[in-house]
């Protein structure tokens, strides 16, 4: 009942929104508030009594100026600031060597490595199935594409969201600040398994990382354990294949 | 213009015509031209498929509550389950929800109903310009309706893939599982789309040719702008949907690649093309309750609309504007974000006319005789719900916010807000104000204060939760909110949103009897019940075919003259001629 409130934020560019979020959050709240208590106010004090006559007016031309150009001007000052962190997040890629490939597809993520060569394409290639794993505090860079409809990578905790697209290839990155275990929904409708499509990112210490990598990522590894998914929709759901 | 020699001759010859001729049965009330019989035909169809729409949206309430448990009374129609939901099913009923209560809810309502009532009967016309064409509108959007009803009984269920139906998913069968469903969906919706056409063609045309003499444009009630720029939106919007759902048909039925990328689609596309109608549609649907509300304040505030031309223009500006803010749907969906920059822009400025309209909505009350009625209620909340239903918007404006909530139960919060606190409240707003005109009688008070009061607080106690939910994380259109760690500890709110909106849902039973008993068993209205100063209230109740005797009304001034100081009353009708004004005060 007490966490009411946005997930934890565990990302670096994850600050950004939630600042945003919570200056938008006190702009709206105030005015909501300032037009709430006028109407009431005004409902109150001129309900119909009897003896009294409405005051007769068309409107005022000072005041239809004033609550055209404060509105706005809140409102340009808003844009502005939402373009700073929209620049960082979807239009600028920042310098990284950490790059996994996510193929989503009902209703799976499908994350590929690219295994020890450094490329993807290649023999060495490892796909894990619903599940990511990443270094803490390193910048990832995630291409995503989807093999069939429309899918959403959704990680509450990261502020990040980007849908996949079939046909295209869509780069984003994001980079973690705290180690732990994160979910990674499908936040757009794609077909009877979207719901429980939903995969996890375990973010570890550099160390941890590499142990990790060493494990799965090289080519004597065996095939990494999979996620125990037995309340997953999606392993009974495989006749929604596509059909090209 | 030559309105009075023109819109005169006409009526004579229409009045004459009108003596000789008693119409049958089945023109009068089934095949009827007449745009007070259609437009009670729109209402009944909207009413009708609201009972459906509001069933639909219970039963994936329940499911969101108490996941996988049977829903009461769905035994008979989910058999092999028990009445429990499957994830199948579950998409058909959220899709089906929105697709009925948006295109055959609220358009019919507001658009269909209330822009053939109160179109003729207000800027002083006897019937639409084509009223041949008018009766076509109904029984195509009727015939709509009964083939989008039809794809509940077709094999493999009907549309399941959101309203929005994103494509490739709503383009090739095998991804939902749905067949001949969603066909249906499209063909349904490709024939309301030229139903629409053929309405909103007749109201610009009656709106711009036949006013009656002094009726000005600026001399319009507002209600008329907004059914005016409505038209204008419908005629420009629906035929972007209508090209869309027969590309997907196609797609699907004839092996074209539109928007499949196996064969050189581009699934964007389909989602261009469906926000360039969209969100105009979502001015379609709020307008006209705009439009209601500025109509139904200045009666009930005994004082002229605050700021008349602002009024109007902000609406125009709405108009001219929805047309470039479509992008702030689709800021995550791989589009360039350079352009959700430029979207993000257009949309922070669609917010100034919505500032602009609320702030005159508070000016007209300001200094008012506020009278409390059941009409007068509706139109209040429609103003409080419409603001918080504004103001959530501004979250999704600013892209990287939008990252965050877009997808989540924010959304289904702020859509709620805007359609079901704007323009429904509107709609019933707008019903308990015409009611007495459109069918003679009057709606009974204690019931209809009952109704508003139950609706208000169980509309809040639904929707305002959804916000929450929506920040912590919730994804809408989701089976089992379960399923997901991150949202288990809120689940309360969504036990505690079914339990307010099965109440939500009861609060309508007032209103169905209201409306079926005042049909028949209400007291008989006079001409002028709420003593309003717009046309429709110098016309006999309910108006006969034509309207009005033998003249036309004449128009002397606007519609808001309310408590002028020139007339002794609180009130001066439009028609009044200025003279018989100064003698009754003299």
């Amino acid at each position: 009942m007490l966490n009411w409130w946005l997930p934890e934020n565990v990302s670096t560019y994850g600050r950004d929104i939630d600042w945003l979020f919570h200056l938008i959050y006190w702009i709206t709240g105030i005015t909501f508030i300032l037009v709430a208590v006028t109407m009431i106010a005004f409902i109150v004090i001129y309900r119909d009594r009897p003896g009294r006559r409405a005051r007769y007016t068309h409107g005022s031309t000072p005041l239809e100026i004033a609550w055209t150009v404060v509105p706005a001007l809140i409102l340009v000052i808003l844009t502005v600031l939402s373009v700073p962190a929209w620049s960082k997040i979807k239009m600028t890629m920042p310098q990284t060597d950490f790059v996994v490939q996510v193929t989503a597809k009902q209703f799976n993520w499908q994350v590929t490595y690219p295994g020890p060569d450094g490329k993807f394409g290649t023999a060495d290639d490892k796909t894990l199935l619903d599940e990511m794993h990443v270094p803490v505090n390193k910048v990832v860079r995630v291409n995503l594409k989807s093999q069939d409809v429309i899918h959403s990578f959704f990680v509450p905790q990261f502020r990040m969201k980007q849908d996949a697209v079939p046909g295209r290839e869509i780069s984003q990155w994001f980079e973690v600040t705290k180690t732990g275990k994160y979910e990674l929904p499908c936040a757009e409708l794609c077909g009877f398994g979207h719901s429980g499509m939903r995969g996890w990112i375990y973010v570890h210490t550099k160390e941890d990382y590499d142990k990790w990598a060493a494990a799965n990522l090289t080519a004597g590894a065996t095939a990494p354990a999979e996620e125990q998914k037995s309340e997953n929709k999606a392993e009974s759901t495989t006749e929604g294949k596509p059909k090209s | 213009m030559t309105p009075s020699t023109t819109t005169t001759v006409h009526g004579h010859a229409a009045a004459a015509h009108a003596e000789h001729h008693e119409l049958g049965f089945v023109r009068t009330y089934i095949f009827s031209t007449d745009h007070k019989m259609i437009s009670r035909q729109f209402l009944f169809l909207g009413l009708f498929m609201m009972i459906l729409g509001g069933l639909l949206a219970l039963i994936v309430r329940w499911q969101l509550a108490w996941p996988e448990t049977a829903v009461p009374g769905m035994k008979l129609f989910l058999r092999e389950t028990g009445g429990i939901l499957e994830p199948s099913t579950y998409n058909m009923a959220f899709t089906m929800h929105a697709t009925i209560m948006i295109f055959f809810v609220i358009m019919p309502i507001l658009a269909g109903s209330f822009g053939n009532f109160c179109i003729p009967l207000m800027i002083g016309a006897r019937d639409m310009a084509f009223p041949l064409l008018n009766m076509l509108s109904f029984w195509v959007t009727a015939t709509a309706g009964l083939i989008m009803l039809s794809g509940f009984f077709v094999e493999g269920g009907h549309a399941a893939a959101g309203w929005t139906s994103y494509a490739p998913l709503s383009a090739v069968p095998q991804y939902t599982g749905v067949n001949w469903g969603q066909n249906l969906w499209c063909i349904s919706l490709f024939v309301m789309g030229i139903g629409s056409m053929m309405g909103s063609i007749n109201y610009i045309t009656t709106i711009i040719n036949m006013r009656a003499p002094g009726m000005k444009l600026f001399r319009m009630p507002l209600v008329i702008w907004s059914l005016f720029i409505t038209a204008i939106l419908l005629l420009l919007a629906l035929p972007v949907l209508t090209s869309g759902v027969a590309m997907l048909l196609f797609d699907r039925t004839l092996g074209t690649s539109w928007f499949r990328p196996s064969g050189g689609g581009e699934p964007l596309l389909w989602q261009h093309l469906f926000w360039y109608f969209g969100h105009p549609e979502v001015y379609i649907l709020i307008l006209p309750a705009m439009g209601i509300a500025s109509e139904i304040l200045p009666v009930f505030s005994r004082k002229p609309i605050f700021g008349y031309h602002a009024m109007a223009f902000s609406m125009i500006g709405i108009a001219f504007l929805s047309w470039v803010v479509y992008g702030h749907h689709m800021f995550v969906s791989g589009m360039n974000p350079a352009l959700g920059m430029a979207f993000t822009v257009t949309t922070m400025i669609i917010a100034v006319p919505s500032a602009i309209k609320t702030f005159n909505w508070l000016g007209t009350l300001w200094g008012g005789r506020i009278q409390f009625t059941v009409p007068m209620l509706n139109a209040l909340a429609f103003v409080g719900m419409f603001v918080i239903g504004g103001l959530s918007g501004i979250f999704m404006a600013s892209t990287p916010v939008d990252i965050f909530i877009q997808d989540t139960y924010f959304i289904v919060a702020h859509i709620h807000y805007v359609v079901f606190g704007g323009s429904i409240f509107g709609a019933f707003a707008g019903i308990y104000y015409w009611f007495p005109k459109m069918f003679g009688r009057m709606m009974n008070n204690a019931l209809g204060y009952l109704h508003f009061w139950g609706t208000f607080i169980f509309f809040n106690l639904t929707f305002f939760p959804m916000h929450i939910i929506g920040v912590g994380g919730q994804m809408r259109r989701i089976y089992n909110p379960m399923q997901y760690e991150f949202l288990q500890h809120q689940q309360h709110w969504n036990v505690f949103i079914t339990i307010s909106a099965l109440g939500l849902g009861l609060a309508q039973i007032p209103f169905v009897i209201n409306f079926f008993w005042s049909l028949f068993g209400g007291r008989k209205a006079p001409l002028n019940p709420w003593n309003s100063n717009t046309l429709e209230w110098t016309a006999p109740s309910p108006p006969p075919h034509l309207n009005w005797g033998p003249t036309l009304p004449t128009v002397y001034r606007g519609p808001y003259e309310y408590s002028a100081p020139e007339s002794k009353e609180d009130y001066l009708p439009q028609t009044e001629p200025p003279g018989r004004v100064a003698a009754a005060r003299h």
